[in-house]
């Protein structure tokens, strides 16, 4: 009895009755994908407001953030933030950004909306399953904010949380105790979310594409998503067994990562024969993929959405593209030791790290050519999504760039750990993955709410951010290439002292780059209550999603079977009534 | 989020009420794909595991053998015989499968015999995952006798720790089986894919205990 | 709006490379052997990815602004996909065959090469929140480090036990790096709890200090001068404080300066 030799049956579903059926527990991927959006929109609020307060302090340290006291009394008595504290929002600020910013819209968001619909099918292929990893995602981040309200305060380790400053308890400092802890076990939980959503998108692109939907018809989102939850799987199932040694390390005595002969605040560790290099090659190993699964969803999606923009095909139709990214994701897990280049390992491996860490800027810079190459030609029309796509080519070229520095053994001598490796990778994913998330908002939120978003604030928000972005984080190269180093509550060295003015400038771009997200947060706000109707199909687009109303219906396609005839992004086409080619013509939507 | 106001087109076939959306495959059966991903996954975990034991081993200088308690050896024989029996049930509930579309006329009464031989085998390969476990306990029972807890040394680390995380793994199967065997029991529609996928599960399970089993021999 | 975009990406391009032509920030002066090396590298890389970086930002600048809007005959790149991924493949493959192979060079130098045998040799202890120096002393033996010893209430930072070790008896322990100029120094590294690290921006080397290993580190300092020793791995709430000086001085101040030291 399997299905495979079954005709595709169409079932007539009837839409969940109930609030908590609808909206809370929902087995709607739909439903589900807009959770996690939502999840990732508090997240990154909280992760701004995080990085608003240390900037703050890192550009006038003896400031009085007012307020600030009474969430946090041991933190920030009077206001003004302590050594500890500054670790401790930066770590937090890492984390909740990497963790449930980054992986979680761009993939988990827009993908779990949008990956079924793009194939053609009616839903995920574990509803249940989907259901069970966004509530054990949301699990995590409660546990990860439950560490700012213990007594002890959130960890002070970095998102890193290198051995042994993580493994030793308490006496390595303040945060240190039951805050990484709970770090420790949100990590996992959140591995657990991530493995099962992994687990669903898979199953999902495999197996339930619809009739004419074969593999290279796939939009490269769709793409981005399938290649993404492949190299996520293989990397969280590295990281959670890694926070379990931690978390044994921590509470039952064990020694994996502490090695003996620690004395930590005056008191011998009961340790011995643990290697603090091992959590670094566990970490490291999941770390390395995981900045891809940020980055490569936000390449899909720039790559969905610019075609429909400049209505034409991108450069060697999809499977350069694809191509690209599934050699970034092979490729990425071998360089995790660019990160440990000078962590004491051998340095014979620093040779074998480093050349396939510059060989990955292959893939990477052909996709961006393709880019380039393809706008060659087109017809652009500017608005909020195609304005971030084009943002985000720009700011990828700034952060590969830098990449191609760190790569080198011999220059990480001199720029690890300072300003110029922030940079980097925030560059990379802060911006780039961040432009991609704004891209797809601004193009599917039409199709997700049903309204338009507003395009003057849409267009507002670009230019302020565009410009905010390389006012903050160009002028940490230059802080890099000066030696600057990183994690530093405040600039005490003979040599930082001359850089302050310079972090005072970038607090200042980041402060006001950060209110112009609100401009983002109101718009939001606004379409959903107050929007223009949307239209099936705005944008002129031919992928499945434009072949439904907006929103879609329960099931996606209203009970129709979709049968797929076209190619994902036949555009600039000649002699039809219009300059495109819908990817399927089954059945007429109700509204244009 | 409210759902679109649309019309569904005017069709004969009925209505049906479902809770969960039910999903067309049309190129592959997704609880297969599911399962072997599944696997993947938690093949990289005890792989990570591994070469974490293999560089502890390397870095310290306190990497003591000890002697393997013997309930493990036979507790290996009763994962073996379970995959068997595993085996049994899948053939006998296909074959009542098949006898149930046969044209002869006790082909009823024939199918239903093979299915409850078919859970009886099923609830024992349940009994014997059960009693693997006890031989766990009772083989850490054994190793605390001899003071060798989990923080005793880096080889004692890892043997808990894998155990346990294989267990739990095994548990997780045992209670899968015995979902599979509730909607085989209600001869639900396709509970003989999940009884396949299931299967697939066990197995690998089986096959990752033997890979432990011969870690720990090697290396402690 | 595509003219808009193409000026502003012109006006950043522009205004983020030129700290870097008019030096605005700049590593210091290197004071190390193999620091002219890695300053090498760096040009190399700046001026290989500076290519890279103006052109494809002014290229896209000029595309946005020449392809945009009004309704006109789709073109397609000439030659298609593969002349652009050849161009990718072959220009970024050229460009890491040559910095890896002259940059393999600087690092073998730094990090694989022995260090001389006639190096100084003095240990480094990194603990939170400060780094401590220990010479051998007259007898040219370092005394041996018991863990169970080390107090910072008692100022024994390194664990030694004069009492029974004849060899602690006269090693030095101090909070600054003296060293002779142009002179081989032989480091070794370690930690007493986190993992800290050795950072002189001079002389464009560092190296993380591992609680359980020992670590080699080697180099030569060039030029007389104070300078700071700064740790960049993250170990605490004081690590932005932990900070001694690396004091590079003529054979004979040191000579002197050693005297004095053994004299206490």
């Amino acid at each position: 009895m399997s299905d495979a030799s079954a005709q595709p049956q169409v079932h007539h579903l009837s839409p969940p009755t109930g609030f908590i059926r609808k909206h809370v527990f929902s087995l709607d991927h739909k439903v589900i994908g807009l959770q996690y959006y939502g999840l990732a929109l508090a997240a990154v609020f909280i992760g701004m407001v995080l990085s608003w307060l240390f900037r703050i302090h890192l550009g006038w340290a003896t400031a009085a953030i007012p307020g600030l006291q009474f969430f946090s009394p041991n933190g920030a008595p009077g206001g003004v933030i302590t050594p500890e504290y500054y670790l401790s929002l930066l770590t937090m600020h890492g984390t909740i950004m990497v963790f449930f910013v980054l992986t979680n819209a761009p993939f988990a968001g827009f993908g779990n909306y949008f990956l079924p619909i793009q194939i053609g099918a009616e839903d995920m292929a574990f509803p249940r399953f989907n259901m069970m990893s966004f509530w054990t995602t949301f699990a995590a981040f409660l546990v990860m904010m439950a560490a700012f309200f213990v007594h002890d305060g959130p960890p002070i380790s970095g998102w890193t949380a290198y051995a042994t400053l993580s493994s030793v308890g308490r006496d390595a400092g303040p945060g240190q105790a039951m805050g990484q802890n709970l770090w420790a076990v949100s990590i996992a939980l959140f591995c657990i979310g991530q493995l099962l959503g992994s687990l669903n998108f898979i199953a999902t692109t495999l197996d339930l594409r619809t009739k004419g939907m074969s593999l290279s018809r796939m939009p490269l989102a769709t793409w981005a998503w399938f290649i993404t939850a492949c190299i996520g799987l293989l990397a969280f199932a590295d990281l959670l067994p890694a926070c379990i040694l931690l978390i044994l390390d921590r509470t039952a005595g064990t020694s994996f990562f502490n090695p003996s002969g620690m004395v930590v605040s005056d008191n011998l560790q009961p340790h011995s024969g643990g290697s603090p290099l091992l959590w670094q090659h566990l970490f490291w190993f999941f770390g390395h993929p995981e900045v891809y699964i940020a980055i490569i969803p936000a390449f899909g999606i720039v790559a969905h959405i610019l075609p429909t923009f400049m209505r034409k095909p991108l450069l060697g139709g999809v499977r350069v593209l694809i191509g690209c990214m599934v050699a970034a994701g092979f490729l990425s897990y071998m360089v995790w030791g660019h990160h440990m280049f000078v962590s004491g390992m051998n340095p014979y491996s620093a040779i074998l790290f480093s050349v396939p860490t510059l060989i990955i800027t292959i893939p990477f810079t052909v996709a961006t050519l393709i880019f380039l190459g393809s706008i060659y030609g087109a017809n652009l029309r500017f608005n909020s999504a195609s304005l971030f796509c084009l943002g985000f080519i720009s700011v990828f070229i700034s952060g590969g760039i830098s990449g191609f520095f760190l790569a080198q053994p011999s220059l990480d001598t001199y720029l690890h750990a300072t300003y110029f490796v922030v940079a980097h990778f925030h560059f990379v994913m802060a911006v780039a993955a961040i432009f991609g998330i704004f891209a797809g908002t601004y193009f599917w939120m039409p199709k997700m709410i049903g309204r338009m978003m507003n395009e003057t604030l849409g267009k507002l928000h670009f230019w302020l951010t565009f410009i905010g972005v390389y006012c903050i984080f160009m002028p940490m190269h230059y802080l890099g290439l000066a030696g600057n180093v990183r994690r530093y509550s405040a600039f005490t060295d003979n040599y930082l002292i001359p850089l302050i003015p310079v972090h005072k400038f970038i607090t200042v771009a980041a402060l006001l780059t950060g209110a112009a997200q609100f401009i983002f947060f109101y718009n939001l706000i606004h379409t959903r209550w107050w929007g223009p109707q949307a239209p099936d199909n705005p944008w002129e687009a031919t992928t499945l999603e434009w072949s439904t109303t907006s929103p879609p219906p329960f099931d996606n396609f209203g009970g129709r079977h979709i049968v797929v005839t076209a190619d994902p992004y036949e555009y600039g086409v000649e002699g039809g009534a219009t300059d495109y080619v819908m990817q399927t013509t089954t059945g007429a939507a109700t509204k244009h | 989020m409210s759902t679109a106001t649309y019309t569904p087109p005017q069709t004969t076939a009925p209505r049906t009420r479902v809770a969960v959306p039910v999903v067309t495959a049309t190129k592959g059966i997704p609880s297969q794909t599911g399962v072997w991903v599944a696997v993947s996954a938690i093949a990289m975990s005890f792989a990570a595991l591994t070469s974490a034991l293999i560089v502890r081993e390397g870095s310290g200088t306190d990497w003591h053998r000890f002697v393997l308690p013997r309930i493990l050896y036979l507790d290996t024989i009763i994962l073996i015989a379970s995959s068997f029996t595993l085996e049994v049930s899948r053939k006998r509930f296909a074959a009542a499968v098949s006898s149930s579309v046969a044209p002869s006329g006790s082909s009823a009464s024939i199918a239903a015999a093979q299915r409850s031989d078919g859970l009886y085998w099923l609830n024992m390969t349940l009994t014997l995952g059960l009693l693997f476990v006890v031989g766990q306990v009772l083989a850490w029972r054994s190793l605390v006798f001899q003071g060798l807890l989990l923080a005793t040394g880096p080889s004692t680390s890892f043997f808990y720790v894998l155990t346990a995380m294989h267990g739990l793994h095994l548990l997780g199967g045992v209670l899968g089986l015995i979902y599979v065997g509730y909607r085989l029991r209600r001869n639900a529609r396709n509970a003989q894919t999940s009884l396949g996928t299931a299967a697939v599960y066990w197995h690998f399970v089986d096959l990752l205990w033997f890979y432990l089993l011969m870690v720990i021999v090697i290396r402690m | 709006m595509g003219k808009v975009f193409c000026v502003a990406l012109v006006i950043i391009t522009l205004v983020s490379v030129y700290p870097i032509f008019a030096h605005t920030w700049w590593p210091p002066p290197t004071i190390s052997k193999t620091g002219p090396s890695v300053d090498h590298q760096l040009d190399e890389t700046l001026i290989g990815t500076g290519v890279l970086f103006i052109s494809s930002q002014l290229i896209l600048a000029g595309f946005v602004w020449a392809f945009s809007g009004a309704k006109k005959k789709i073109k397609s790149w000439p030659g298609g996909a593969t002349p652009v991924v050849a161009f990718g493949i072959i220009i970024v493959g050229l460009e890491i065959l040559s910095l890896t192979f002259v940059g393999s060079k600087a690092w073998a130098a730094m990090y694989m090469a022995p260090a001389d045998e006639h190096a100084l040799h003095v240990d480094v202890q990194a603990e939170q929140f400060a780094f401590f120096f220990r010479y051998p002393g007259p007898d040219g033996v370092f005394g041996s480090i018991h863990p169970d010893k080390i107090s910072d209430a008692n100022g024994n930072y390194f664990g030694l036990d004069p009492e029974h070790d004849v060899a602690a008896r006269d090693d030095i322990v101090v909070g600054s790096l003296a060293i002779p100029v142009n002179t081989p120094i032989l480091l070794t590294l370690h930690s007493k709890d986190m993992i800290h690290n050795f950072y002189v921006p001079e002389l464009r080397l560092q190296q993380d200090m591992v609680p359980g290993i020992d670590i080699p580190f080697h180099f030569t300092a060039t030029t007389i001068g104070k300078y700071e020793i700064v740790c960049t791995q993250l170990c605490g709430l004081g690590h932005y404080s932990m900070r001694a000086f690396l004091e590079v001085m003529s054979q004979s101040d040191y000579d002197s300066w050693l005297k004095q030291q053994s004299g206490d």
